[in-house]
């Protein structure tokens, strides 16, 4: 049985301008043992989607489609049954450390809080997981810093406490939205070794919110472009690498800084900003800033082609983009 | 503001010490510290960006808070445009605020959340003295729109943002004075790609029509390499490496450097790659340790580690580095590649 399968996924956030489509028709799946790479935009949705699948949306936002968990449909759950599914079998590292981190409590309690809640441990059995954990993570010292509040630890060290709660109850799912953009490379080395263990050894799925393609290649199975809210291209990791297609995914490559690209070469960006959510045009929602957009981009959403089995594209100019390098199509 | 020529550097910072104190692990156990940070000493020139990077906890936004002036320094001097600004009091550092300019790490807890956009940004401005309504709102749309905001947002309050979004809006708070000095503590970690660009290029654009001089935090070294002129490699509250970007990352006199470089993640068609992994945990920074702030993690450790701290000297011109062997570290860099 598919351990997570999401369907048509759409999220709506009520906003004093009116309703902003923060996520249209997303659908992907996720096995045991699988890791599936989010990628896209800044403000494109990814947050929001995967707040969506921790039943943790903002109050006044609606979401439609399946969000199906072993078959189970996560958005007919009462909070109370949502409640035990966050604590025991999917848990989410936050993008902000800060705000999902509680100022007035020591790290330690914060991390003993769900050992002792889910876990049932007592309060030494607790202590000395958190222990335990806080110095997997790699927290220098835990048996002094389990006294620290949040605001006494560098960004980096508040990251790896996040990591640490979310792992506290070895869950079925972990979500992990930028885990590690306050990480040096070789601490973030470090985590993803960890979280991949957990992924190969007792079988967690994964999924990795990044905006690294470097992590993104190297630590997912799958990956998932988004732009405007809706997936442009999806499929297996080597695939897409190997085959970068839509002209939104070259443009990311395009202005990603390479090392040794030296300091007078400039990055090229994607001309243009982010589609109102708003008002998202009735065609693609790349088209206002696609270098290979046509007229009837505008109009029609894009049709997905299948290129192989392991690799899709939504895109109307799809014989144009096949076989363009990023350098080609952005300066 | 006293006057400065060309030559001198607008920042310059000597000795620089911080130690925090930690709580009490039971109520007759000593007090114990965190050293954040022994002794930083770098200056910045007009016009030039200063990179710093290093393990995550080994005191850069330490550093990037004192250098601002924005908590209580152990030791050391840090001079702005000429000027001290150690132990001067909030009300005397309150007109010298819009020369120097940070951007926070952590970009939610540093905005106001009961503050709409427009609010945040121009907060600022009041340094600068009375302006017409006109020329603050002018110059706030100004701002935003340099970011890739757009001029709607103004009225929207941070968590109506996504993370990357939030991250602009603290860009353009630092940026609408017109600092001669910018702190940047990260600022482009939370931006996709091509956001990132954005700024980066604006950054950069900046820099060449002002002379904008900048102290830039990052953990990306591929950035790094893109915007900064010199860059320092820290290790446990201590500069390891110092030189030219270019140098350094061509050819790394310290093991710590080449290990950072050697970790950068490749997008390509594979799937993990071997690479030389640091050895051991991370050190604590609680207790004061005889020899090299390295020791425990790197590879090729010897005794002489353990009892001498390396000193922080030159391997060739305007390039420094504090290691026993610095000599062998470079004698295996692979030539550099094209
Ligand atoms: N509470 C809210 N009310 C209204 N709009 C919101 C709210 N939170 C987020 N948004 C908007 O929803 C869109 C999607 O946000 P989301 O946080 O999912 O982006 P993201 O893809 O995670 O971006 P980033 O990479 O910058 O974190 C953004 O355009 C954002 O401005
Ligand atoms: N207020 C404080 N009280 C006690 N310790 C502190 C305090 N602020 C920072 N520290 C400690 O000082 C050290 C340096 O922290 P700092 O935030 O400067 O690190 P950093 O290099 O910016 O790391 P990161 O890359 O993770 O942001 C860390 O070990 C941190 O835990
Ligand atoms: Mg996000
Ligand atoms: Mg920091």
């Amino acid at each position: 049985m598919t351990l997570l399968d999401v369907q048509d996924l759409t999220i709506t956030l009520a906003t004093a301008e009116g309703p902003a489509r923060a996520v249209r028709d997303l659908s992907f799946s996720l096995e045991r043992g699988e890791t599936l790479g989010i990628v896209g935009e800044s403000g494109c949705g990814k947050s929001m989607t995967a707040l969506a699948l921790m039943s943790l949306l903002p109050e006044r936002s609606n979401t439609e489609g399946k969000i199906l968990l072993e078959s189970e449909d996560l958005l007919r759950f009462s909070e109370k049954d949502l409640c035990n599914i966050r604590g025991n079998r999917m848990a989410m590292i936050f993008q902000e450390p800060m705000t999902s981190l509680n100022p007035v409590h020591t790290i330690g309690h914060q991390v003993m809080e769900p050992l002792r809640l889910h876990k049932g441990l007592d309060k030494d059995a607790a202590h000395a997981e958190a222990l335990r954990l806080l110095d997997r993570v790699g927290i220098p010292n835990p048996k002094a810093r389990i006294r620290n509040y949040p605001h006494q630890l560098s960004g980096g060290q508040r990251q790896r406490v996040m990591i640490a709660l979310a792992l506290s109850c070895g869950p079925d799912i972990l979500i992990a939205d930028e885990p590690t953009t306050a990480l040096d490379v070789t601490i973030q080395d470090q985590i993803l070794e960890l979280i991949q263990n957990l992924v190969s050894e007792d079988g967690m799925a994964l999924i990795l919110i990044s905006h690294d393609l470097g992590v993104i290649s190297e630590n997912t199975d799958k990956v998932l472009v988004m732009y405007g809210g809706s997936a442009v291209e999806t499929g297996r990791t080597d695939k897409i690498f190997g085959e970068l297609t839509h002209p939104y995914t070259l443009g990311l490559f395009a202005a990603m800084p390479k090392l040794g690209m030296g300091r007078n070469a400039r990055l090229a960006t994607i001309p243009g900003v982010v589609p109102d959510l708003m008002n998202l045009p009735a065609g693609c929602t790349f088209f206002d800033r696609c270098p290979l957009a046509s007229d009837h981009c505008r109009d029609a959403s894009p049709p997905v082609h299948v290129l192989n089995p392991d690799h899709a594209v939504a895109c109307h100019n799809i014989d144009d983009a096949r076989g363009k390098k990023s350098e080609e199509l952005y300066l | 503001m006293t006057d400065y020529s060309v030559e001198e550097p607008v920042l310059i910072v000597e000795d620089l010490v911080r130690h925090y104190r930690l709580p009490k692990e039971s109520l007759f156990a000593e007090h114990r510290y965190v050293y954040a940070l022994n002794g930083v000493s770098f200056e910045i020139k007009k016009g030039k960006s200063f990179g710093v990077v290093g393990e995550s906890g080994c005191g850069k936004s330490t550093l990037a808070r004192n250098v601002m002036a924005l908590e209580d320094t152990d030791g050391g001097s840090v001079r702005i445009l000429g000027e001290e600004v150690v132990g001067l009091s909030f009300e005397q550092l309150r007109p010298l605020r819009q020369h120097f300019q940070m951007v926070f790490q952590d970009p939610y807890g540093s905005l106001d959340p009961h503050l709409n956009v427009d609010r945040i940004v121009a907060e600022p401005l009041a340094a600068l003295g009375p302006l017409t309504s006109a020329e603050r709102d002018e110059r706030v749309r100004e701002v935003l729109e340099s970011v890739g905001l757009k001029s709607g947002d103004i009225s929207k309050y941070p968590h109506e943002f996504s993370g990357g979004q939030r991250q602009r809006i603290a860009i353009a708070r630092a940026l609408i004075t017109h600092p001669e000095l910018i702190v940047a503590d990260e600022p482009v970690s939370a931006l996709d790609v091509s956001v990132q660009a954005q700024v980066l290029n604006l950054l950069k654009d900046l820099q060449e029509s002002f002379g904008v001089t900048y102290m830039f935090i990052s953990h990306d070294l591929a950035v790094v390499e893109y915007l900064c002129d010199e860059v320092a490699v820290m290790y446990l509250g201590e500069i390891v490496e110092k030189g030219r970007t270019e140098d350094l990352f061509a050819n790394p006199a310290h093991p710590y450097t080449r290990i950072l470089l050697d970790a950068v993640p490749q997008p390509g068609a594979a799937k993990k790659r071997d690479r030389i992994k640091l050895a051991g945990n991370v050190t604590g920074q609680t207790e004061i340790r005889a020899g090299c702030a390295f020791q425990d993690r790197c590879p090729m450790v010897k005794n002489v580690c353990r009892s001498e701290k390396p000193p922080l000297v030159a391997v060739e011109e305007e390039h420094l580095a504090a290691c026993h062997f610095s000599a062998d570290v470079r004698a295996k860099n692979k030539p550099a590649a094209g």
